[in-house]
This record gives structure tokens, sequence and C-alpha cells, in this order.
């Protein structure tokens, strides 16, 4: 049986029909067309699915889409301003934090979560902030440096 | 399989009551949406309460905290109140899974799970915490220690779900800590965890403690004789002593690949005496 939803994605009122098993992913990607979000694992263990859910960060696999009713929805879609992107995504393309990219949209909306909380944080904050996200490639310390380096533009 | 989203804990009730399949609530996700990716649950219904009111409120009464069962687990280190209350249950419950499980998952669906190394129940046992069961013919009232039947299993009835979890009014000079063994540093699971709450009185004698110990039994353990071993005592050397001895022999473990019955006999112990330690120094001892 399907379900029937009005949500808000990236600021943009968005409807969608699914079904109640589907996930926010699922929708986002299958539905929605936004798929920026990753299914690296499906059970909220890789982080590469995470979204901004009413101002808290979630994996997007681990929500239903049904559940989204007058929610609103931060993506990776919508972290750039127009062409211009956003510190944390100029800071991982200069800093090299990225090479196959699959984690990376996780990455950087764990990134945006931690530093809406904590504009200032130590090494061991970030690395503890992003423990729920899983890279393969980089080896972690070029993704702590770019959040080091946005964080402190973004500080001014 | 349908969804259905109350707006009261009544109508919730009964939705649960009235299934003739299998009703799952919903509050966080993070364990039942998981079951059902793996195949482990086929839910006809799904209830998700987090519409009704009051539910997702975290608010300080007469008696203590009253925590609504869908208030995420980041929404506790928020609360700057309940932090300085009840530190060991926030810390407790910011160390399940990650900050992304942490912005969805709950307290009341920790202890629903009925794992044995969930993380916020010793901390939650130690507090003395209550939750409130609401059904179609009113509510009652149940320790945290008598909801886990067993792994996976818990005592709440066809048609009960857990509208909130109460915390106690603190008594000045009190303190608690929540301390679990991981071989990693972050996003694992307890291999032998323990909850220490305690009061002291003006020259530093403990009058009061509660102590909790996860992921040594089939659920999380109340043990009474720990408590009183340093109830009386300034938590002095010979007491800390006590107290491990007392915690590793109440451990049942079992062998499994992330901890022998022997490691998490021996860790029990000397988690008991750390997390004292914090606690003691929380409630303002020295
Ligand atoms: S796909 Fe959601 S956490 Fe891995
Ligand atoms: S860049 Fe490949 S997984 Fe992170």
């Amino acid at each position: 049986m399907g379900v029937h939803v009005q949500t808000t994605i990236n600021g943009d009122a968005v409807e969608f029909a699914c079904g109640v098993d589907e996930s926010l992913l699922d929708v986002l990607r299958n539905r929605v067309g936004l798929t920026g979000a990753k299914e690296g694992c499906g059970t909220g263990d890789c982080g590469a699915c995470s979204v901004i859910l009413d101002g808290r960060l979630v994996c997007s696999c681990l929500v239903l889409g049904a559940e989204m009713n007058g929610k609103s929805v931060e993506t990776i879609e919508g972290m750039a301003d127009g062409n211009v992107l956003h510190p944390l995504q100029q800071h991982f393309i200069d800093g090299a934090a990225l090479q196959c990219g699959v984690c990376t949209p996780g990455f950087l909306m764990a990134a945006q979560a931690l530093l809406r909380k904590n504009p200032d944080p130590t090494e061991e904050e970030i690395r503890f902030g992003l423990a729920g996200n899983l890279c393969r490639c980089t080896g972690y310390d070029k993704i702590v440096r770019a959040v080091q380096a946005a964080a402190k533009e973004m500080r001014g | 399989m349908r969804y259905e989203v109350p707006v009261t804990a009544k109508e919730a009730a009964s939705l649960l009551m009235k299934e003739k399949g299998k009703a799952f609530v919903l509050a966080g996700g993070t364990d039942l949406l998981v079951k059902m990716k793996a195949g482990v649950v086929a839910p006809d219904l799904i209830v998700d309460i987090k519409a009704i009111k009051g539910i997702k409120e975290i608010k300080k009464t007469a008696t203590g905290f009253t925590i609504g069962a869908a208030v995420p687990c980041a929404a506790l280190d928020e609360n700057a109140a309940l932090v300085k209350a009840w530190p060991g249950v926030v810390e407790a419950a910011n160390l399940i899974g990650s900050k992304q499980v942490q912005g969805r998952c709950t307290m009341a669906g920790n202890l629903c799970n009925a794992s044995p190394a969930a993380d916020s129940v010793p901390a939650l046992i130690a507090a003395g915490a209550k939750v409130v069961i609401t059904s179609s013919k009113g509510s009652r009232k149940l320790a945290v220690e008598d909801v886990p039947a067993g792994v996976g299993r818990n005592n709440l009835k066809k048609g009960e779900f857990i509208t909130a979890i109460e915390l106690p009014k603190r008594a000045p000079k009190s303190g608690d800590a929540y301390l679990r063994f991981i071989p990693r540093t972050e996003m694992d699971i307890a291999v032998v965890s323990c909850a220490v709450n305690l009061t002291i009185d003006g020259k530093g004698i403990i009058t009061k403690a509660r102590v909790s110990l996860g992921a040594v039994a089939i659920t999380a353990l109340l043990v009474k004789e720990a408590a009183k071993a340093i109830i009386g005592t300034k938590l002095d050397d010979a007491t800390k002593a006590k107290l491990a001895d007392i915690c590793s022999a109440a451990c049942k473990p079992i062998d499994d690949k992330r901890g022998t019955v022997e490691f998490r006999t021996t860790v029990a112990g000397v988690l008991a005496r750390r997390a004292a330690e914090t606690a003691y120094t929380r409630a303002g001892g020295k």
C-alpha cells in the first residue's frame, strides 16, 4: 500500500508517493532523483547516506520515506550556493580529501552538522564527530584536515 | 504493510491492540529498520509514535525528569539541566551508535530492543529510572530493570508501549557514571559495561547507591550487593576492591568473539571501580 507524502527538500516543497517499506534514501534516489546520498550498507553503519532531517544528522537508510510528511530535509544537493561551492566542499577538493567519492556526500553532511553545533572543533572532536562515516580510500587524515580548514574559513 | 501516525497515546495503543498481524512501534527506527531490512521482522503495521503530543519533550518536573519515549539521544546532551543532574545517563545514551544514529535512536527503544549490551540501560537502572507504559486501559509504571525479559524480549504486553522514561529527583551531592569496554574507540557494542549512581553526605560518606552491569548476563543486572558494599564508606581502596569482587562474581557472561567469560568477569570489576570513582567525584566527594 502506498503513502502520499508532502515534504520539504533543500527548501523546496516536494510531493511523492512511496511504499511503507521504502527508506528515505530509496525515495531520494529513486523517486525524487537526488542521487547524492549513497547506499553503502543500508543498515546505519557507513554514513554514506547521511542527510540532515529537521536539523539533525541522520542515516537516510534508517528513516522511512513515509515519515517525511511535514518534515524538512537537507541533502548534499542543497549544500552549494548555486555555482559557488560551500567551504567544506571547496576544501575537500583543494585538500584531495576524496578519491572514489562514494563516502564524500555523507562526510560533507556530517561535517556540516558538526560545524553547526561546534564551529571550532578540535581534531579529536572532528574524528569523533565523523566516526559514523566510513571511507575506504583516503585514510581519513585529509578529510580531517579539510574540515579543519573549512571550519577556520567559516569562522572568518 | 500499513503505516499509521496517531496523535494520541490512546489511539496508538488501540491500533497496537487491534492489529491481528504483527504490529511494531516506530520511534527512532534504528533497530526496527535494520531488522526489517535483514528480514528478521516483517511488520503488518507500523505505528509511528512521534506525532503524539509531548512524546519528543524532556520535562523537568517536581519529581525529577520526564523524557518522552521519542526523544532522540542527540537531544539529551542539549538539555543542560539533565546533563547536570544525570551525566552518567546522558553519556551512556551518547555512546549508542554514531552521531547519525543518535539523531534518531531513543532510550526507550534501546530498552525495548532488549539487547544485553544496550548502553543506556545500565545507566537508567543505576539511576532508578521508571518507564511509563501506556495501553488503551490506561498507564502503569515499571522499573527499568523489570522491562527486559531476556535477549531481544521485553515484559510489555500486546497493546502496550512506553510513552516516557522518568528519572527521579536528584538529591544534593549525587553523581552517576557509565563506562563500557569496547576494543575500538567509537561505534561499537559494549563487551562489558557498568553504571554507578550514588549520593554522599557532608562528610563524603556514601548514603545511597545503585550499581548496574551490562553485557554480562541475558539482561542488564542490578547488583544490590555491590551497592551495599559501598554504602557507609568513603570509597576507600578496600571498599573499591570489594566492589570489584562483587561485580565480577555477579557476572554470568557468555564466551564470544568479542570477549571471553574470564575477560568479561575481570573487566566488570575494573569498570565498576572506575565508574564508582567518577560518580563519587561528580557527587563532590574527595
Ligand atoms: S547506507 Fe545508510 S549508513 Fe550505510
Ligand atoms: S573516497 Fe572512496 S570511500 Fe571515501
